[in-house]
């Protein structure tokens, strides 16, 4: 059995640190390993999680996803055999902690790729703090909520939350939201609970300029083509990975059941095919979170594709 | 798993099914879109591809992802799957 892999990830000062070091006294989180990358020389992080010392791997200076990534991979190696070896407790899950301006795209790619990371880990869950005081801040900020599966708005005493909740449910809908204050969160509330079913949500239709990262979904009637789907997908992500920050849907390719895509940017995950339908709908619905295009265009592009296929 | 990588750590995600006929099928499917752009693409002993331009310039990909990247760098441009042009052209 694969061990369960959190990543977390939020703005500078977004209370991310804070959110971990509650959520590792909690009596309910279980035995956790954590993965802190260290941003600069003075190791604040190391120290406030302390509780974990023996089990917490710092990495040096740098940011994880872009220049460490060769490390994340040789730091989740190194705790499965000092874990194999007894030198360190048994763990359940592992939280990666990465600094405030990292790109979440290549840890996930570390994730699925490297040999023995792979086969060992599995990314069970995005969780990304957002602060209520600031909202979203850059690029960067707006990447890390996209790829979220949990959203956890932080510093809810000092601001109102509400506005940057709505903000955050017109970027990804599909992310249940969580406050916090102070960091006080359960692990259950981070961890527990399925993921959304993307035919429920609710898509903020109104229009914005083009530069706008925002939610969209496309509806398909037809039967989806999966050999289409892949040569679409993945010739859309060359052409427009940068704008394309999520892709998440389940896809009625003809079988029992539907197939779920999941993908970050340019990183998709295997596809996987669930034994069945939630219920009698069995239209194709994708999440697309980016900027640049419409669902209109999407549709029309996808539609083509599909329709190529099935004229052999 | 990324498309930008190319490198054959993994059976790509798009690739995963479907076997020698999918394969097959496959490539039917992207000489289609590469036709647009004067591209042709040949599989070669199933386990790459070879992908030609007009010109006579070739180059061996080994997975629909390294596919996009090499058909961008022989047409010398981008291959948008939005562009009404493609669209219009497999319709």
């Amino acid at each position: 059995m694969k061990t369960p892999v959190v990543l977390l990830t939020g703005y500078l000062g977004s209370g991310k640190t804070t959110l971990l070091a509650r959520l590792l006294a909690h009596p309910d989180m279980g035995e956790t390993a954590v993965i802190v990358n260290e941003l600069g020389e003075a190791a604040i992080d190391h120290h406030l999680l302390r509780r974990v010392d023996e089990r917490t791997v710092v990495l040096g200076n740098g940011c994880v996803c872009c220049t460490l990534r060769g490390d994340l991979a040789d730091e989740l190696r190194d705790l499965l055999s000092r874990r194999d070896r007894g030198e360190i407790p048994g763990f359940g899950r592992v939280v990666v902690e990465t600094t405030g301006l990292a790109d979440p795209a290549p840890i996930l790619y570390t994730l699925l790729t490297d040999p023995v990371a792979r086969h060992h880990f599995e990314l069970e869950r995005v969780v990304t703090t957002v602060d209520a005081q600031h909202g979203l801040r850059g690029e960067e900020s707006v990447k890390q909520a996209a790829v979220a599966d949990r959203l956890v708005v932080t510093k809810i005493d000092l601001a109102d939350p509400d506005p940057v909740e709505r903000e955050l449910r017109r970027l990804n809908p599909g992310a249940e939201i969580v406050e916090a204050e102070q960091g006080d969160v359960s692990p259950h509330e981070l961890f527990d609970g399925v993921e959304r079913d993307p035919r429920e949500l609710v898509y903020d239709e109104t229009p914005t300029h083009d530069h706008e990262v925002r939610a969209l979904c496309l509806t398909l009637h037809e039967q989806v083509d999966w050999t289409a789907f892949g040569i679409w997908l993945t010739m859309l992500l060359q052409a427009r990975g940068t704008d394309v920050l999520r892709v998440k849907g389940l896809l009625d390719v003809g079988a029992e059941g539907p197939l779920l895509i999941n993908g970050v940017q340019h990183v998709v995950h295997p596809p996987e095919h669930l034994p069945s339908w939630p219920d009698a709908d069995r239209r194709s619905r994708i999440v697309f979170i980016g900027r640049g295009f419409t669902d209109e265009e999407l549709e029309r592009s996808l539609s083509a594709f599909n329709r190529a296929a099935s004229a052999w | 798993m990324c498309v930008l990588c190319g490198v054959l750590l993994n059976e790509h995600w798009a690739e995963q099914e479907g076997g020698r006929r999918g394969r097959v099928f496959r490539g039917r499917l992207l000489n289609r879109v590469l036709e647009v752009y004067g591209l042709r693409l040949d599989d070669w002993s199933g386990r790459v591809w070879v992908l030609r331009d007009r010109k006579g310039r070739t180059a061996v990909v080994a997975d629909l992802g390294a596919v996009w990247i090499e058909a961008e760098r022989l047409a010398g441009r981008p291959l948008d799957p939005l562009d009404p042009e493609l669209v219009d052209a497999l319709a």
